[in-house]
């Protein structure tokens, strides 16, 4: 009997370790995969991050200094003024979007207005354009030479009797027009999907009990979108809160933090104090996220599973205002483009309306002109292709694998980090890290030359900056679609002995290329409208057209700044369409599978 | 615990396995054998640990402690592209953008077929599933049963050592679920591949198994054909998880053959007493074995174990009448006794509330499971 159990051993022994070492060779590749993913974040997120809360720590002569800077900060009134005027505009901003996108949102879900995919289309528009546009065009309408402040070119004057209107533009005022229309467009997303989430039984049920339709809408309609409401808040709050563009052309003297941040660095070449203020302008934006994130997370568990769709009834009388409503927002983002292609258009504004193309020309005016603008359709190009791998894939990776839990963890965590970062803040924190010709680890007395130090002034540093940038959106969107599939595909794709690649390629791709198109034209879109990610990063042989428009705005060409602007805008129409295009394509080519 | 020999005679062999999902202990020594063509299922309320026992013996988890044999081979540490197994999944998780078709070629052209030979074999495989001519089109276009064959037929496909099934009906409305019951069964026995089927549904366990493997918060009560765990439950847990018991307090006399009972003693087997729960002796008769008498009749099938019943209330069943009695001579905490007769015997009794019977236990049919052995 001993000597059974002897050799039993040794042929389990031997069989053991075959089989281990057959186990591991997949395991290790999906584990070089989660570490690839774990890499590209630590590299690109935490470690730039980090540089740049220790450089705040500094002073100019890079001595360190502790909080220092941050001291100076609040005890300067002139420096602690910009972070109560972030507050304020963004609260104000968001106080005119909050109310304006639920009102919208809720036409196009609540009521049978005619056009809603029109309308649908329209609430979009302020995102194809960079936020320097929004303070140009409010600069045609209501500056000093402004449309409405000079009354219409005195047309005004002769029609009505009465002159122009002056709003007082410059400073705060035009800072929120324009953020709350920059902000519009998302808040109106996130309360149509909460508002069309709500369950129509509720509504049935208050109705056969006899409940008033205001006592409905308090007690049912604005509880179920309470989650949505808070998102909207945060999500405004945060786009306000760290725009850049919009306050450097209608600012004037009225400081805020980002304005600030890009003074000290570019102004006075203030860089550790440039990184405080960024810290302070980070701190309240992480804050938000991170609030907001907490409440969602809690808002997912309490979805009741089967929600009944709510569709709404005929209502003439309602739908009437709703139409009228959704109308009016509309004609203002067209009144808005209009007058941008208008100004772009006009020969001297406001002394020589004769319209032409004469500031499309770009010859007579810095900034770069048609080179900077192939650049950023480049970057754009780039960004969307290499946005997808790469925030697909790392969603792919992390939700799919089983492997390593916890370095997925941690990658998972970090996915989220980018969304709660400031363009600025990226832009700063990557000149600190790929500028730097070498990292010294003090504490172990260490010198490690920087590799990556040749990426600095590069095409490829401004196309990784934008894909961190925008990465937790499209990391969400490919997560939301990757959940959708059924957890066991990769089960039984194992168990028919094929390679995950297989499944990759010929099912789960497949059927999420629809949120793989959608977070493809979302890199394009944002890639060619940032200007704060970029600002920092451009290099005087790599121009980019956002900031062309900044510098030629700076120099007082407002015309070919607009010109360069709608040269933006008509591009991501091209690219809207495109994507219409590529997406009813597939609807036609899955309909096959996805309807009976 | 079963010797290293058996385990590796047996087609598929499970040892000694343990699973804990932190502190919480999933699997706990769980050992079971199933011999080559076997249908075996597990059985057992949810939350018990069958799907983690399917999920190991797939190489989809791993154990803590514990092997894993097929055809004698150790897999334990293999992944689930390495054991040659077939899986169909509750949710059956076809492919929703291949046609049925390419979902069941799916592992065939990965496993080095072409293209062609492997769509010839796929519309093999559809039509032995019963579905012939459906290879064009998509899941969402096929009904819930048809959906279920083409997952069995895709899980066929490479003819797998081992086919698992975890609730492979659940799915499914029941006019549907008694219909492919025994297609499954059917085909399983044409193929006559090993097959472990996990349900929580006692009736799915009793006609389509083989071999029961009832299970309890990870552990393995009883492993027995259907007939026999149905007929001799090992456990008050497995007498009541299939079908009804009737739990009787009884009082331990000391004597294998008789038990008392309130005020009367019986006649039972010896090889009727059981382990049973700490503390407790209790009698146990299926509703279906007590046997009902008009008072005063005498029986010459029955001799012993007699008792005298009123009838507390009767419940209508379409071929039977369920009653409620109650026990003249049982012990003061003695719960009510349930017993089935035929509509038919019910009606010559002239059974209604309060009327008086007899209750006769047949001795053969009486468990008793005592705390105290
Ligand atoms: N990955 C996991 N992590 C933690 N706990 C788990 C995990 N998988 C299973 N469990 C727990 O182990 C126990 C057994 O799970 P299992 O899925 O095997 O039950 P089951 O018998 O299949 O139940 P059901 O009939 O509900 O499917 C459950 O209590 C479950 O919560
Ligand atoms: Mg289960």
């Amino acid at each position: 009997m001993p000597e059974i159990v002897l050799e039993e051993r040794e042929g389990l022994l031997s069989r053991l370790s075959g089989a281990l070492s057959e186990l591991m060779a997949e395991r290790w590749m999906k584990g070089a995969f989660i570490g690839l993913i774990g890499v590209y974040l630590t590299v690109l997120v935490a470690l730039p991050l980090y540089g740049l809360l220790s450089k705040s720590l500094y002073d100019k002569t890079g001595a360190f200094i502790g909080l220092a800077n941050f001291t100076r900060f609040f005890s300067e009134a002139a420096l602690f003024s910009s972070l109560s005027h972030s507050f304020f505009v963004s609260m104000t901003a968001t106080a005119f979007a909050l109310p304006l996108g639920f009102a919208f949102a809720y036409c196009l879900t609540r009521t049978s207005v005619p056009g809603k995919k029109v309308f649908r289309a329209m609430a979009m528009a302020p995102l194809l354009a960079p936020t320097l546009m929004h303070g140009l065009v409010l600069i045609y309408l209501f500056g000093k030479k402004g449309l409405v402040t000079k009354g219409f070119f005195g047309a005004a004057q002769a029609l009505f009797g009465v002159s122009g209107f002056d709003i007082g533009l410059y400073g705060a005022t035009g800072i929120i027009i324009a953020e709350a229309l920059y902000a519009f467009p998302p808040v109106f997303l996130i309360l149509s999907v909460a508002l069309s989430m709500t369950d129509a039984r509720l509504y049935e049920a208050a109705e056969a009990l006899g409940a008033s339709k205001f006592r409905i809408f308090r007690t049912i309609t604005l509880p179920g979108v309470k989650f949505g409401l808070v998102s909207a808040f945060f999500v405004s709050f945060i786009s306000s809160f760290t725009d850049f563009g919009a306050p450097k052309v209608v600012g004037g003297s009225y400081n805020v933090l980002a304005t600030d941040i890009y003074k000290h660095v570019i102004g006075q070449q203030n860089f550790s104090m440039g990184a405080a203020v960024s810290v302070i302008l980070l701190i309240p934006t992480a804050l938000a996220f991170l609030a907001n994130h907490i409440i969602q997370r809690r808002q997912s568990a309490g979805v009741a599973a089967k929600a009944v769709p709510y569709s709404p009834g005929i209502n003439p009388a309602r739908d009437r205002l709703a139409f009228l409503f959704c109308a009016f927002i509309s004609l203002l983002f067209l009144v808005y483009l209009g007058v941008g292609l208008y100004a772009s258009l006009v020969d001297v504004w406001p002394y020589k309306l004769q319209l032409g193309f004469r500031h499309y020309d770009f010859n007579a005016t810095g900034g770069g002109g048609y080179a900077a603008y192939f650049n950023s359709l480049r970057m754009a190009f780039y960004s969307a292709v290499a946005g997808c791998v790469m925030a697909f894939g790392a969603a792919y990776v992390l939700e799919k694998f089983k492997e390593f839990p916890r370095l997925r963890q941690f990658c998972s965590q970090l996915s989220l980090l980018p969304m709660a970062l400031p363009g600025l803040v990226i832009g700063l924190a990557y000149i600190f890290f790929f500028n730097a010709p070498g990292f010294s680890i003090e504490a172990i007395g260490l010198y490690i030359p920087n590799p990556l130090n040749g990426l600095y002034g590069t095409m490829a540093l401004l196309v990784l900056s934008n894909l961190i940038y925008f990465h937790t959106v499209s990391f969400l969107t490919a997560g939301t679609a990757l959940k959708q599939l059924d957890n066991e595909f990769e089960s039984v794709s194992e168990s028919l002995s094929a390679p995950f690649t297989r499944l990759l390629t010929r099912v789960t791709a497949p059927v999420c290329l629809p949120a793989i198109l959608e977070i493809g034209y979302y890199f394009f879109v944002r890639s060619m409208t940032t200007l704060s990610a970029v600002i920092f990063l451009y290099s005087a042989d790599l121009p980019i057209a956002a900031v062309a428009v900044a510098n030629m705005d700076d120099a007082g060409d407002t015309a070919p700044a607009i010109a360069m602007c709608m040269l933006i805008v008509v591009t991501n129409l091209v690219a809207r369409l495109l994507y219409g295009f590529a997406t009813s394509g597939l609807q036609k080519r899955t309909r096959a599978w996805t309807r009976r | 615990m079963t010797s290293g020999r058996e385990a590796q005679n047996a087609h598929l062999s499970v040892w000694g396995v343990c699973k804990n999902f932190g502190d919480f202990t999933a699997l706990d020594d769980v050992s079971f054998n199933a011999a080559k063509g076997e249908m075996l299922c597990l059985l057992g309320p949810s939350g018990c640990g069958k799907t983690t026992a399917l999920r190991i013996v797939a190489g989809l988890e791993f154990q803590d402690a514990g092997r894993v044999f097929i055809n004698g081979d150790d897999v334990s540490m293999r992944p689930v592209s390495k054991r040659n197994i077939g899986i169909v999944f509750q949710s059956y998780a076809l492919f929703p953008n291949l046609t049925a078709a390419q979902n069941v070629a799916y592992g065939l052209v990965s496993s080095g077929r072409g293209r062609a030979r492997s769509r010839e074999r796929a519309n093999e495989l559809l039509a032995l599933v019963g579905l012939p001519g459906i290879g064009g089109k998509y899941p969402a276009q096929l009904s819930g049963g048809q959906q279920q064959r083409v997952a069995l037929a895709r899980a066929m496909a490479l003819s797998p050592e081992i086919l698992l099934l975890d609730e492979p009906l659940s799915a499914l409305d029941a006019q549907v679920r008694i219909h492919l019951r025994s297609e499954i069964k059917k085909l399983q026995r044409e193929l006559g591949v090993t097959t472990i089927m996990v349900t929580h549904d006692q009736e799915e366990g009793l006609t389509m198994a083989d071999r029961i493997l009832l299970m309890r918060d990870g552990k393995v009560i009883q492993d027995a054909p259907p007939d026999k765990l149905y007929d001799q439950p090992a456990t008050p847990f497995a007498a009541s998880f299939l079908g009804s018991m009737n739990f009787l307090p009884a009082l331990d006399v000391g004597d294998p053959k008789r038990v008392g009972f309130g005020r009367v003693s019986l006649a039972v087997l010896k090889s009727a007493w059981k382990k049973g729960d700490p503390g407790t002796c209790q009698l146990a008769i299926r509703p279906e074995d007590v046997v009902i008498r008009a008072p005063g009749a005498q029986d010459v099938t029955y001799a012993g174990n007699v008792l005298e019943a009123r009838v507390a209330s009767l419940e209508f069943r379409g071929p039977l009448y369920r009653l409620t009695l109650r026990l003249v001579d049982g012990p003061d905490d003695c719960p009510p006794l349930i017993a089935d007769v035929s509509a038919r015997l019910a009606g010559r009794l002239d059974l209604s509330d309060g009327a008086a019977v007899q209750a006769i236990f047949p001795v053969e049919l009486l468990h008793v499971y005592a705390g105290g052995l």
